[in-house]
């Protein structure tokens, strides 16, 4: 296996689209060295981003927040404004693995890893975050759910990869939350996660996104659920259909960590809850 | 094929080494350095085990390859003791029996070490989770948590 | 002079917390475990295991290995002795499969290989030809018609005749006349429960070094609770003497049970015999799920009848234990340790030892009666409720005392089941109100305790400090007990006591550490080591005296006339006597090696409270009390991390710890992410309560600690799980989705 480390991203975009062959990019190494170790994949070139200066960088411009692909998780959630701005997708970050993880493993990793129970995955969606791909024909952008195609596979050619995740600003009245089911408090592979993202106006919703992982073979936007909510306020009744409606958009398999009908339950539940806190949020702020 | 070169700094020294690029770092730490105080659980990043300090943080270094270590800053349990004379943590962990086998030790501690260097004051709620991804089969923790608490009072008592 | 038979009530050292003699080794990182060692010119061994249940092996083909520079030697079962029978042959057709693939994960060759990233490809290069069969991983379906069986004519004699091939050993014991019991209860409750497999989950995998020689000589490094054993199997498989094989036991990172089996050190001395050069092997952590000794599954019937005071009538179980692929399942441990607790005149107790595609199960601290607690322990909370009756009264009503006849068969001698019940009923957990939602669950447990083979000496130095060796491997903090105990009876400073753990080639035979036996029977046979001592102290004063021994006694480290008569003699410290002994007869040693019976049953009592999220199944652990008979606590800060680590596991085994198999046989959660322990965060505090009632068969009154708690949890969990969700659960692990499909159904 060959091993690059190259110092800048216009040498890595060299390295990386000049080799044919199977080929990896190594973030925090908390997926692929496991997949290296357990022979799930033996890429023949491995290439370090970390060393990259530009891509070690969370940058807040205008109307975006720019995070680069070496970031690491415990980066993201030390950063006070960005996890203040974007508390869910920050809860998604911070739950990846252990403090040992966390001070490893990237948000792009997490993303193109393409597990369907990526944490850090459902409150981007709902964030309506984009990625920027590099690659030898330059820069492109494409929006999360279009760059997953499905377990472990993304939408990229041999010579792409990701540079930085670019994360709209939040709105006025506006918050999000990620929550997660799993059977520990700590150290276990999402059985189900969800992540929203909501505004209010005058007490009713007046935007909202609802994303669920872990029930399906990539993440699920819920239209319908969201739907539900929008122009409604919160209460007992807006609540249990969101819970229906999440139940029965959820299309999980039975494995080790959960069988179909649990995953189901669990998922409208996690919808109502994190809707629920998501909202104290903005009600909080306000 | 060909091995490949590293140079990195471990415990303050100045180490060399070859390997292979597949090695992981704890591989070369305990296979070429005969620093075997780092164990390895699961080789998988879930014990917690091979917890050693990169660069100032935290990490499983079976998790990281061996040839990151290249012009990097790397402590293990081996650093720990300076001169002889035991961290504080490490002798709150024997005064208060916090190990049975003593396996998952070395990593408690170097996890225990970087939760003390952020936090002088963690709650027992934030130490519990800062070691989640520490596994001890023998103990069932309390001990453990006990010990770095008292080592976080006497840290601060003693500064 | 009557040392020998002093049973000692006022101790100086014993009872004290002192550091533990390896500790600094182990904190800082100069501990060497099986891992540690190397040797100039070692190779690497790895195993290639089968990727199926069940499986005809057809052919192996190693050709693509052949021209491999790297691969400097490969073993399969012929390279073995051929001529085992009985329980030799089960662990090497565990060591290393013959014709058939038994579970997913055995082994089926191996090779060794300069470095381990080369013996990892090149084993994968291995191409084996496999004829699949049909299997079977569950215990009820492996007793059913058309089941799979595993091995025909394995059945003990025990066993009767209708019975299903794949039952294969059969226990029945009790007394008094249960049916006649059950009419004069006023309430019977009888169920069903289920447990599944659960690893004993040491964070050390097994791993070892060893190096054969030309002339048959065999050095073996490895971690293991029994390397006398290791050497006795080694010795059997490969064809030798026991012997030929000197095994060195590392420090060792847990075992629960676990390591006291043979797994990798005879295939790691088959490849260093063909390629002559030292092999070292580690397993990974997947093979460590995969294919050592996990517990057994089980499925169990009980019924028992009580009056409406509480009393009980009568009680009978039926405990089918499914061990892997091989007999000897502890049903029979089961069954009787089932109703231990309780002073019943009319008991049955029924084990049956049930074959399916799974690892050879191996002992997990009290292997059987966890299980079985669990099964007997709810049936006691459902009839307290449904008779109104207070839990821990219930208990202390029908507990067995000194003289009470055991379920199994003998009488008990002093015993403290009583105390722990009364200190829970007194214990500020018992007293304390219940938070909103919780449950709170009680249950008491059982162990036998153990004794066993045991050989140690101890060696005076010329400055008067003594060097201990012992054959026993210290998994628990066992040295620093054994440093005390020394300490004790030589009264000589803690500080001056060196305690080693010898090789098979030092000592006398020594049963595993295992039965709880260490502080026990290692701890006796140290203190008859240290009488033994005192009394050539005493021997050696007398006859620089020039008197008889009777004319001297030992008196706290210093020999000293008997009286008037014996003459005007300053009493001889030991010091004095070691500074003179090279001139004086020479060294001094004390020794003892024997069979000690009289291990000293012991009883628990845990509480806990547990809430369940009844949206999510999901439960918290909110308060936990463990209340043990520890006889003597000898270093009470280990007996109580012997407390707290089995009540760990015991949370873990009954929450979310399980083997996944899938429909094929394969299991699905062979690592750490996904076969959940309790990790820091998912515990509360976990607080202990020493009860000392003095076991009469041991002059300190030490009674065996390290298996008892893990008795009770499994039933505790499940009494609070079950009072907080208002449902029984009669199925273990209690994971979210079970607990969920419980409500669920519950609701509707
Ligand atoms: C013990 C443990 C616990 C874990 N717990 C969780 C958890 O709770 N939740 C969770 O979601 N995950 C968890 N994970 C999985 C993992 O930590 C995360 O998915 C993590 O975010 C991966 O990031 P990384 O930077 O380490 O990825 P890497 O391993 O470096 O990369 C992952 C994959 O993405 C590819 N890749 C990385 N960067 C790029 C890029 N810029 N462009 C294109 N491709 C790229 C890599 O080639 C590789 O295929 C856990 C892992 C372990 C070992
Ligand atoms: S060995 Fe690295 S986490 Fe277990
Ligand atoms: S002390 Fe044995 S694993 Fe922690």
């Amino acid at each position: 296996m060959r091993y690059e480390a190259p110092q800048t991203l216009n040498q890595a975009v060299n390295v990386f689209s000049e080799f044919n062959g199977l080929k990896r990019i190594l973030a925090g190494g908390t997926d692929i060295l496991v997949q290296l170790r357990t022979d799930v994949i033996q890429p023949e070139l491995l290439m370090n981003i970390k060393d990259i200066e530009e891509l070690g960088k969370i940058e807040l411009f205008d109307n975006f927040w720019k995070i680069g692909a070496g970031v690491s998780a415990a980066n993201i959630t030390r950063n006070k404004e960005f996890s203040k701005e974007w508390p869910g997708i920050t809860e998604g970050v911070g739950l990846i693995g252990s403090t040992q993880i966390q001070n490893r493993a990237t948000l792009v990793g997490n993303l193109s890893n393409a597990s369907p129970a990526a944490d850090g995955v459902p409150a981007l969606v709902a964030a309506n975050a984009m990625v920027e791909i590099v690659g030898r024909n330059g820069n492109r952008k494409l929006e999360i759910l279009s760059l997953i195609s499905g377990p472990g596979k993304l939408n990229m050619k041999s010579d792409e990869f990701i540079s930085h995740i670019l994360i709209p600003r939040q709105n006025k009245n506006s918050s999000d939350c990620y929550i997660r089911f799993i059977p520990r408090t700590e150290m276990d592979i999402a059985v189900v996660g969800c992540g929203v993202n909501l505004s209010v106006e005058n007490n009713n919703i007046s935007a909202v996104k609802v994303v669920l992982g872990a029930v399906g073979p990539k993440v699920i936007f819920s239209e319908e659920a969201s739907n539900s909510l929008l122009g409604a306020s919160l209460n007992a009744d807006s609540l249990s259909k969101l819970q229906e409606i999440c139940e029965r958009d959820a299309k999980p398999i039975d494995d080790k960590r959960g069988t179909i009908d649990f995953r189901r339950k669990v998922a409208g539940v996690l919808a109502k809850r994190a809707v629920e806190k998501a909202y104290k949020r903005i009600m909080e702020d306000s | 094929m060909k091995k490949v070169h590293v140079s990195t700094t471990i415990n303050g020294d100045n180490k060399e080494f070859l390997c292979d690029t597949r090695e992981t770092l704890l591989d070369a730490l305990r296979d070429h350095l005969a620093l075997t105080g780092s164990k390895e659980g699961c080789g998988t990043g879930d014990c917690g085990a091979c917890s050693v300090i990169f660069e100032g943080e935290v990490i499983c270094s079976c998790l990281a390859l061996a040839v990151e270590a290249e012009g990097k800053n790397i402590d293990t349990i081996e650093g720990m003791a300076n001169d002889g004379k035991l961290h504080i943590l490490q002798k709150k962990f024997l005064e208060h029996a916090a190990l049975q086998c003593g396996i998952c030790t070395p990593g408690i501690l170097m996890a225990s070490k970087s939760l003390l260097q952020q936090n002088k004051e963690p709650t027992k709620e934030e130490v519990r989770f800062w070691l989640a991804g520490n596994l001890c089969r023998c103990t069932g923790y309390d001990k453990i948590i006990n010990a770095v608490l008292d080592a976080a009072k006497e840290m601060r008592e003693t500064v | 002079m009557a040392l020998d038979n002093e049973n000692k009530n006022f101790f100086d050292v014993v009872g004290t917390r002192p550091i533990r003699p390896d500790g600094i080794e182990k904190v800082t990182g100069q501990a060497r475990f099986g891992a540690d060692a190397y040797l100039p010119g070692m190779l690497h061994g790895i195993i290639l295991r089968s990727p199926h249940a069940h499986a005809e092996i057809l052919n192996i083909d190693t050709t693509s290995l052949d021209n491999d520079p790297s691969v400097k030697a490969i073993v399969t079962r012929k390279d073995f002795s051929p001529d085992l029978k009985g329980e030799d042959w089960n662990i090497l057709e565990n060591v290393m499969a013959d014709q058939k693939a038994l579970y997913d994960g055995h082994a089926i060759a191996a090779v060794a290989c300069s470095s381990l990233l080369e013996a990892r490809d090149a084993v994968k290069k291995i191409r084996v030809k496999y004829s699949l069969l049909p299997h079977v991983t569950d215990v009820e379906e492996a007793m059913k018609e058309g089941a799979p069986i595993i091995r025909e004519g394995v059945a003990r004699s025990s066993v009767p005749k209708d019975m299903h091939p794949n039952i294969v050993g059969y226990h029945e014991s009790g007394h008094g006349n249960v049916e006649k019991g059950f009419i004069e209860a006023d309430l019977i409750i009888e169920e069903t429960f289920k447990t599944e497999a659960a690893h004993q989950g040491y964070i050390e995998p097994h791993a070892c070094l060893v190096n054969m020689m030309p002339d048959g000589k065999g050095e073996v490094w490895c971690c293991t609770q029994g390397h006398f054993n290791v050497a006795k199997v080694c010795a059997k498989l490969l064809g030798t003497d026991a012997s030929q094989i000197r095994v060195t036991a590392s420090e060792i990172g847990g075992g629960f049970g676990g390591k006291t089996a043979v797994f990798i050190e005879p295939v790691a001395l088959a490849l260093s015999k063909k390629a002559n050069r030292p092999v070292k092997m580690v397993m990974s952590r997947s093979e460590v799920f995969r294919a050592t000794g996990p517990t057994s599954s089980t499925s169990m019937l009980v019924k028992i009848g009580m009056k409406k005071d509480g009393k009980i009538t009568a009680a009978s179980g039926t405990f089918k234990l499914q061990g892997g692929a091989f007999p000897g399942s502890p049903m029979a441990e089961s069954a009787m340790c089932a109703f231990a607790p309780y002073d019943l005149e009319h008991v049955k107790n029924v084990g049956w030892d049930v074959m399916c595609n799974r690892p050879k199960q191996a002992a997990y601290r009290a292997p059987g009666s966890p299980m079985a607690a669990f099964a007997v322990e709810s049936v006691i909370d459902d009839l307290c409720k449904k008779l109104k009756l207070d839990p821990i009264e219930t208990r202390l009503k029908n507990a067995v005392k000194e003289g009470s006849k055991a379920s199994f068969g003998p009488r008990f001698e002093r015993i403290g089941l009583v105390e722990t019940l009364e200190s829970a009923k007194s214990h500020p957990h018992y007293l304390a109100p219940l938070k909103d939602g919780y449950g709170r669950g009680i249950s008491c447990g059982f162990w036998f305790n153990f004794g066993g083979e045991t050989s140690v000496s101890l060696a005076l130095a010329e400055d008067g400090t003594a060097s201990l060796s012992v054959g026993t491997p210290d998994i628990g903090g066992s040295r620093a007990s054994m440093c005390q105990i020394v300490s004790e009876e030589l009264s000589i400073p803690y500080e001056k006591v060196r305690a080693t753990i010898a090789d098979t080639a030092t000592l006398g035979y020594n049963e595993i550490s295992h039965g709880s036996r260490v502080t026990f029977a290692t701890g006796l046979a140290t203190i008859k080591a240290a009488r033994d001592m005192k009394r050539k102290l005493c021997a050696r004063a007398a006859s620089n005296w020039g008197l008889e021994e009777d004319a001297v006694y030992w008196e706290k480290g210093y020999v000293k006339p008997a009286g008037p008569n014996a003459g005007n003699h300053d009493p001889l410290s030991i010091i004095d006597i070691a500074k003179t002994m090279g001139r004086t007869g020479g060294p001094i040693v004390g020794h003892f090696e024997a069979s000690p019976e009289g291990a000293g049953v012991s009883f628990a009592t845990h509480i806990v409270d547990a809430k369940v999220d009844r949206e999510t199944g999901f439960t918290s652990v909110d308060r936990y009390t463990v209340i043990q008979d520890a006889g003597k606590a000898i270093h009470p800060a280990y007996v109580e991390g012997q407390f707290q680590g089995g009540a760990a596991q015991g949370i873990g085994w009954a929450l979310n710890e399980e083997y996944i198999y899938d429909e094929k046989g394969v299991l699905q959660n062979a690592g750490f992410l996904d076969y959940r322990i309790p990790v820091a965060s998912d515990l509360p505090k976990i607080d202990t309560v020493i009860v000392e009632v003095p076991n009469p068969g041991h002059p300190y009154g030490v009674r065996g600690v390290g298996e008892t708690s893990i008795c009770p949890p499994l039933a505790a969990i499940a009494n609070a799980v079950s009072n907080s969700v208002g449902i029984r659960m009669k199925e273990l692990p209690m994971s979210p989705p079970r607990i969920l499909k419980a409500i669920e159904e519950n609701n509707g």
